[in-house]
């Protein structure tokens, strides 16, 4: 009754169920959670506090506070030798999550395609299919490390595709890439003429090389809207704030449509985020190091445990194979959470072909991690001892 | 391999195994590591941060901040009568400061009385000492980066994208 069909025929996420389950549940261990464990940095918060003493309580530009642009766009020459204009090139939007549907609604007409590789965040080919378009999947593999590469694509490729996303370091594998191997998708956007949607949210938090931005390969800005924001860097997420860069045109487009439905993103936000460009770095590189032991920590114990698991570059999740156990991730995951209390998040949720998956986060203390991979054990223990 | 007096000053009691993992180095490696930096000096101690008021039978304790100024000697400077002051066990820190005072002392008794004491038949009497200015401790919100509240509910949800 009343409900579109667009909307009525999107698929469900498929464990809305095992969901419930975990949060009708008490004492239970997560990592199945998708943001920091660390609180906003105190500078930050505090800056938050102060605009709302100073009576910074009302509406910004559409586009965002011209100080924080220009903030941003300062950073991004610092740290990549990137350069945007402010004002033309630049928009604050609510989390990456805005930009992303923005871009979407601003560039499809109805029935053409994006490629979005799988498995990835949950929300892409949902916003696709909300602007009209259709979500064409590029699966990875784990024997690759789930890295999209040109044979993937290529196979993948087909008439009426008009876009493609990418994201890195990528939720839920932690994959990312080097320099040379986004050389060679960014030669196949050129070869198929395709706008690249980058979603970099993670990029701080690259581990074992320096974090390239696909929009600073050659020939690639014109061709890129680049999406990033400020809750994992920063441990921002109940902010809300993130941002977007790219070609003039698509940025008006998208300005257009961000007016008439957002407005501009809370001020209080994007107070909190000037000080987080200006005085952020330090709490930054203080985070990535533990999150980098923590990494190391899981993966190794994961592996040691028999759950074959790569070593992500970057973002806070391992994504091991339980294959060995003959089980679906979702079993895997109910089973786990009856037996030990330790919550993940199944395969299932970030794409069809994820299903000897989980999702681990490790942005949970080492009492937790420790504990976490004890209960682990002792629940793979109990299964290779019934068998 | 700063990492690992990192780790350990986060937390004393992660294994070297742990360690091992957290920063993809050999056990053996860590544990000589350790093992060095316990010899030389490096880590001195480990040992638990209590919160005082939590502990049965000693919410009585109490803690005073003592300003101590003090004539320097020929040759050692304030080290020697540093090292007079700090050897008695009331003292827990004691500190040489730039400043109005020479010497910050931290020293703990079972009451204002103990404390006091301390401070007029041991400290003030000491040659050399010329001034005594005690702080007592009313309450503690933060002490070696540890902030002393009631752990505050999660606020995270268990499970997000």
């Amino acid at each position: 009754m009343y409900v579109s069909k667009l909307v009525e025929d999107l698929p469900p996420s498929g464990i809305r169920a095992f969901f419930d389950l975990v949060l009708g549940m008490k004492d239970v261990i997560s990592l199945g959670v998708g943001e920091p464990d660390f609180v906003t940095p105190w500078n930050i918060r505090e800056h938050a506090i102060y605009s709302l003493e100073q009576g910074y309580t009302s509406y910004t530009s559409n586009k965002g506070l011209a100080e924080l642009r220009k903030d941003i766009v300062k950073f991004l020459k610092w740290r990549y030798d990137l350069e945007y204009d402010w004002d033309k090139e630049m928009l604050i939007t609510v989390g990456a999550s805005e930009g992303m549907d923005l871009v979407f609604r601003a560039i499809l007409n109805p029935g053409e395609k994006v490629l979005v590789h799988e498995p990835c965040f949950v929300a892409y080919a949902p916003l696709v299919t909300l602007a009209g378009g259709k979500a064409v999947p590029v699966i990875t593999t784990a024997n690759e490390g789930f890295k999209v590469t040109l044979a993937k694509l290529e196979k993948a490729y087909q008439k009426g595709v008009k876009a493609m996303v990418l994201n890195y370091p990528c939720n839920p594998t932690g994959t990312s890439y080097t320099r040379q191997e986004l050389l060679a998708i960014a030669k196949f956007a050129k070869k198929h003429d395709l706008l690249v949607i980058s979603d970099e949210i993670y990029d701080e938090l690259t581990y074992d090389f320096e974090h390239t931005p696909f929009a600073t390969l050659p020939g690639m800005k014109e061709r890129v809207v680049y999406l990033n924001g400020f809750s994992k860097a920063y441990a921002m997420t109940g902010f809300r704030l993130g941002w977007v860069a790219g070609p003039e045109k698509i940025l008006a487009a998208m300005t257009k449509i961000h007016q008439y439905t957002i407005m501009c993103a809370p001020i209080t936000s994007q107070m909190a985020a000037r000080e987080a460009m200006r005085n952020g770095a330090k709490a930054v590189a203080a985070m990535k190091r533990e999150y980098n032991r923590r990494r190391n920590f899981i993966v190794t114990s994961l592996n040691e445990l028999g759950m074959e698991c790569h070593m992500p570059q970057g973002a806070f999740y391992a994504f091991p194979s339980i294959k060995r156990l003959g089980m679906s991730s979702l079993d895997f995951a109910q089973d786990l959470l009856e037996q030990e209390k330790v919550a993940l998040v199944p395969g299932h949720a970030f794409g069809s072909q994820c299903a000897d998956h989980v999702r681990i986060s490790y942005a949970s203390s080492y009492d937790n991690l420790r504990e976490a991979v004890a209960r682990m054990k002792r629940y793979l223990e109990r299964r290779h001892g019934k068998k | 391999m700063e990492d690992v007096l990192e780790i350990l000053m986060n937390d004393a009691r992660t294994t070297p195994e742990e360690i091992a993992k957290m920063i993809k180095k050999p056990l053996a490696t860590v544990k000589k590591q350790i093992k060095a930096y316990e010899q030389d000096g490096t880590i001195v101690q480990y040992k638990a941060i209590v919160n005082p008021e939590m502990v049965e039978g000693n919410q009585h304790l109490v803690r005073a901040l003592i300003e101590v100024s003090i004539t320097p000697q020929k040759d050692v400077g304030f080290d020697h009568i540093a090292e007079r002051i700090y050897k008695f066990s009331e003292v827990q820190s004691c500190y040489l400061v730039s400043g109005s005072y020479d010497l910050l002392l931290i020293v703990e008794g079972a009451s204002i009385q103990t404390v006091a004491e301390f401070v007029s038949s041991k400290l003030s009497s000491m040659e050399n000492v010329r001034q005594t200015s005690t702080h007592f401790l009313l309450k503690k919100y933060k002490e070696d980066g540890k902030v002393f509240k009631v752990a505050p509910r999660q606020k995270r949800l268990n499970i997000t994208y």
